[in-house]
């Protein structure tokens, strides 16, 4: 690879406004233009094979694309945005962004610091209570319970349909959120800057797994840990980054994946590292609570997910608002419709139902007793990471139904949709080649190749939980439909 | 193949009494190359009990086709496949239909190895120094604009691609210093490669800009007979030298050719270029002399007479253009020409030059669409042959090369072997070619059909016969 595929780099711009197509120099038009009839050609194929094995009877190289038509009723749509003479600097400008994000864990704030009093976040799209699924629901319950705005679960059903808090995604405040995401203004969040760019990306505290709010469970256990972690936890990890100082996430995302996480499924290496950046100052700063906060975090190996969706938010959001970018900038679910963003679509939302994850469950649970598709972790495939990393970690592969060829497979295919290879993320396994990074919707719709997803899956019923993890498949109708609103504002 | 068989109809003669049945299936959205559906066809019509089979994406010229087949061709989307067959043993042909889709598609040598799924990816793994587009028309655009954008010239096999995709392509391809070539570009030969529609030429000095495959196909082959060899040949599309194009593509071609040290001489084949062009073009001064030919009733020339003109300036004989003359047989006198071609420019030369008659280009986007051009799949020729009547005269061309079709006497020469009609045919090949020109002429002649190697004395020669 690659300087074809990651001509930003290789262009070395600097700013958005540059146009033309100087950066290209004479090298590459020198290469072009005098040496194709210097030499019998490299050819590359696309469409009838009769003419690639006509090139072969005649021993010319060729490689052949496997090439099919795009998804259907796309090609009007393709044509108006393919040919929108921003898009390939839009796209490279944004992709640029996106990988060069520096995100640094710098401490940990109360929601009620971003969020009025009224307002609760959640993942995905906008949802309302009466589309929203039984985890969704149960998420935001335990909420109503946890900052005392109702008496009990019946009471704070009838008050969220009454419309008593306002409910709206994290994403639009600069948040993610796993499964049903749910953020209220007593609880602590994570917060990430990007050093690069300068933005900032904030999670909540994650809880573990089981019976927990984000999957949608809010029983007096569940309630006890986010009040511990309301009292002890939270606190604790303030004092804590203050002495530390801000935490290279990207340095640390980068050592994860070599130690087989993909940053979604799997933390376990990344919560480890970060546990031995913490420890010693955790002693120090709260040396009363230092060896319970210590044994939640070694306790949960995913407690890293939400710092990582922290950081991938913080390089995706510094790829937004770039006009007439393809880039996908978010992919989230709420429980009932899977949405994407597309960076030069600002903060439009393109939905299509949320599908059922294809798993492995836990105890007797079955599909049957699964949600639809639910939470912004999909973050991290947006950013390179996850499903699009699977070939980093193949100690989980059978956690989400395969063997460690289908994840070899499943990121080989994820290059065929991305508009670059992280330049630090990288695959040990794959000759540490950069992940797949930035899905572009055009590469979608022209492949038929859907992001591979994977998740956590919760429970039907408000109140059960987690039931089981897998691979999702979102819908193509969500990129199908951002497609067509860029072929509207094509140039 | 659809048409009536080589052999005799197998008929359940001595078996049981039952007629053939028929079925057709419906594949939603399942996609696969004309060529290889009509490879499919031919490979299941040759079954034994299979008395009709095509294999083809439900377009409406094959949905027609089909129903003139006499199958009853339920709804369905041009994206969608078709499987007709009419056999003693449906069930059976459909299975091996199937079996053989499947292995059409092509065994994937490491699982594990993703192919690129679009030139964009391909061009990424640094595969290629050209991209070569023949997918379905509407698709070639962003296969193209993938090639462009990486700094590799293209050459657009397909056609129906419209002006402003060909414009915004040309235009950006200015900006990286790449050559497009095409849309509907048939034939090219770089650096002794044949691309798409090629005949095997001997290496020389003759280096050729071509608005027209079929057109640098006849004066290449007739230069080959010369004993005249090619540098390159560089097509540019029909379009390229209207006003709206502005010639992009020619001036690029021909900077390219007037740079490259083995090309002495620039043949243009073009129709009569827009006067703008026309100026731009000459504006360029190129070092190396350059022979216009052009085409077309104001143009006043024809291909061959083309070719005799580079003969001369590089101070070689002209030869005697090898034919095949009819051996004479009890026909009535021609009252009617029918030309039946699969090459657009070799058609209109010969229409100019008969002056008269029906001529129909098998090659243009009306029959292309979801079936293989007429150089590789002939089923829409022989059916033609076969309705044409006694009192016709039918000229067609066949067009020799890597790409086309491997024999096509193996279908056309019986199917003139049983029309009553006189048959004339322009032979466009070289010696060299993998179809073998001499054994090609020797069937068609043997079929009763005049063969000639200069499409225009074949015209001539049709006309003559009138």
């Amino acid at each position: 690879m690659t300087h074809a595929q990651h001509p930003a780099q290789e262009l070395g711009l600097t700013h958005e406004g540059r146009g033309g197509h100087e950066g290209f120099g004479g090298r590459e038009e020198a290469r072009a233009a005098g040496a194709l009839l210097s030499a019998p050609p490299r050819v590359i194929t696309v469409g009838a094979g009769l003419l690639d094995e006509a090139l072969r009877a005649q021993a010319v190289p060729t490689t052949p694309v496997a090439w099919r038509p795009p998804l259907p009723g796309t090609a009007a749509d393709l044509a108006r945005v393919l040919a929108d003479p921003r898009r390939q600097q839009a796209n490279e400008l944004a992709v640029r962004r996106l990988t060069s994000a520096r995100p640094y864990l710098v401490g940990v704030r109360r929601a009620s610091e971003l969020l009025d009093e009224d307002t609760f976040l959640h993942a995905g799209p906008p949802i309302t209570w009466e589309r929203a699924s039984g985890p969704m629901r149960g998420a935001l319950i335990g909420a109503m319970l946890l900052e005392g705005r109702a008496a009990d679960e019946r009471e704070a059903a009838d008050r969220l349909a009454a419309g008593a808090v306002a409910l709206r995604p994290c994403h639009e405040h600069s948040a993610v959120g796993p499964m049903a995401g749910v953020v209220c203004p007593s609880m602590w969040l994570f917060e990430v800057r990007d050093d690069e760019h300068g933005g900032t990306a904030y999670c909540s505290l994650n809880e573990g797994l089981g019976k927990v709010l984000r999957y949608g469970a809010y029983g007096p256990e569940v309630l006890d840990r986010l009040r511990w972690m309301d009292r002890v936890l939270g606190p604790a990890l303030a004092a804590t980054l203050e002495r530390t100082g801000p935490i290279d996430l990207r340095a640390l995302i980068a050592q994860a994946l070599q130690m087989g996480d993909e940053l979604h499924n799997r933390n376990r290496a990344a919560t480890s590292l970060l546990l031995r950046e913490l420890a010693p100052a955790v002693v120090e700063a709260a040396p009363g609570t230092a060896a319970e906060v210590l044994r939640f975090v070694n306790g949960n190996d995913h407690f890293f997910l939400n710092i990582g969706m922290a950081a991938a938010k913080a390089g995706t959001d510094a790829a937004r608002d770039v006009p007439g970018s393809s880039l996908v900038v978010a992919m989230a679910r709420n429980g009932t419709d899977f949405g994407v963003q597309v960076s030069g679509l600002g903060g439009q939302w393109f939905t299509g139902p949320a599908g059922v994850p294809d798993g492995l469950y836990l105890g007797s649970y079955g599909p049957e007793d699964a949600n639809p598709d639910i939470g912004d972790s999909t973050i991290t495939e947006t950013s390179g990471l996850g499903g699009f990393a699977m070939a980093a970690a193949p100690a989980i592969v059978r956690f989400v139904g395969g063997e460690v060829g289908d994840a070899v497979r499943a990121t080989r295919s994820m290059y065929e949709i991305t508009l670059a290879e992280h330049p630090v993320y990288q695959i040990p396994g794959l000759g540490f080649r950069g992940t797949p990074v930035g899905i572009d919707v055009t590469l979608v719709a022209r492949t038929g190749l859907l992001p591979v997803v994977n998740t956590g899956i919760a429970g039907r019923v408000a109140g059960t939980g987690q039931v089981g993890a897998g691979l999702v498949e979102p819908p193509a109708g969500a990129f199908t439909s951002a497609l067509h609103a860029l072929a509207a504002v094509s140039k | 193949m659809t048409g009536p068989a080589n052999g005799p109809m197998s008929g359940p003669a001595n078996g049981p009494a039952i007629g053939p049945e028929q079925a057709v299936l419906v594949r939603r959205g399942a996609y696969h190359d004309s060529v290889a559906l009509m490879r499919v066809s031919r490979a299941l019509s040759e079954l034994p009990g299979v008395t009709a089979a095509m294999v083809a994406m439900a377009t409406d010229l094959n949905v027609s086709i089909l129903r003139e087949m006499g199958f009853a061709v339920p709804e369905a989307d041009p994206g969608d496949l078709l499987i007709a067959v009419r056999a003693h043993d449906t069930d059976a042909a459909v299975e091996e239909a199937e079996r053989q889709l499947t292995a059409a598609r092509g065994a994937d040598s490491d699982p594990e190895e993703q192919p690129p799924l679009t030139t964009r990816s391909a061009t990424a793994r640094g595969a290629g120094d050209l991209v070569l587009v023949s997918t379905p028309g509407e698709y070639a655009f962003f296969e193209a604009l993938d090639a462009i954008e990486a700094g590799l010239p293209v050459m657009i096999f397909s056609d129906g691609v419209g002006l402003a995709q060909e414009r915004r392509l040309k235009e950006l391809a200015e900006t990286k210093g790449v050559l497009v070539m095409g849309p509907d570009c048939g034939t090219a030969a770089i650096g002794g490669a044949g691309l798409g529609f090629a005949n095997v030429l001997a290496p020389g000095p003759v280096g050729v800009v071509a608005a027209s495959g079929t057109g640098a196909q006849q004066v290449t082959c007739l230069l080959d007979r010369a004993g005249v060899g090619v540098s390159h040949v560089l097509g540019v599309g029909g379009r390229d030298l209207s006003a709206e194009v502005g010639g992009l593509s020619t001036l690029r071609a021909l900077g390219m050719l007037d740079d490259d040290p083995a090309t002495e001489l620039i043949v243009l084949i073009s129709k009569p270029p827009a006067p703008e062009v026309a100026r731009a073009v000459l504006k360029r001064r190129p070092r190396t002399p350059v022979v216009p030919a052009l085409l077309g009733q104001a143009a006043g020339t024809d291909l061959t007479r083309a070719a005799e003109d580079v003969l001369r300036a590089l101070g070689r004989p002209v030869p005697e253009w090898p034919s095949w003359p009819a051996r004479p047989g009890p026909r009535p006198a021609p009252k009617r020409l029918k030309g039946l071609y699969s090459g657009g420019t070799l058609s209109a030369e010969a229409a100019l030059l008969a002056g008269q008659g029906d001529f129909v280009d098998f090659g243009d986007d009306a029959f292309t669409r979801g079936r293989a051009h007429p150089m590789i799949d002939p089923t829409l020729r022989v059916e033609a042959l076969d309705r044409a009547e006694e009192t016709d005269v039918v000229l067609m061309d066949v067009v020799l090369g890597h790409g086309a079709d491997p024999d096509p006497a193996a279908s056309l020469a019986p199917a003139v072997a049983r029309t009553p009609t006189t048959v004339v045919i322009a032979l466009i090949g070289t010696e060299g070619d993998p179809q073998d020109l001499r054994r090609q002429a020797t069937a068609f002649h043997e079929a009763g059909a005049a063969v000639f190697t200069s499409n225009a004395q074949a015209a001539r020669h049709a006309r003559s016969l009138l």
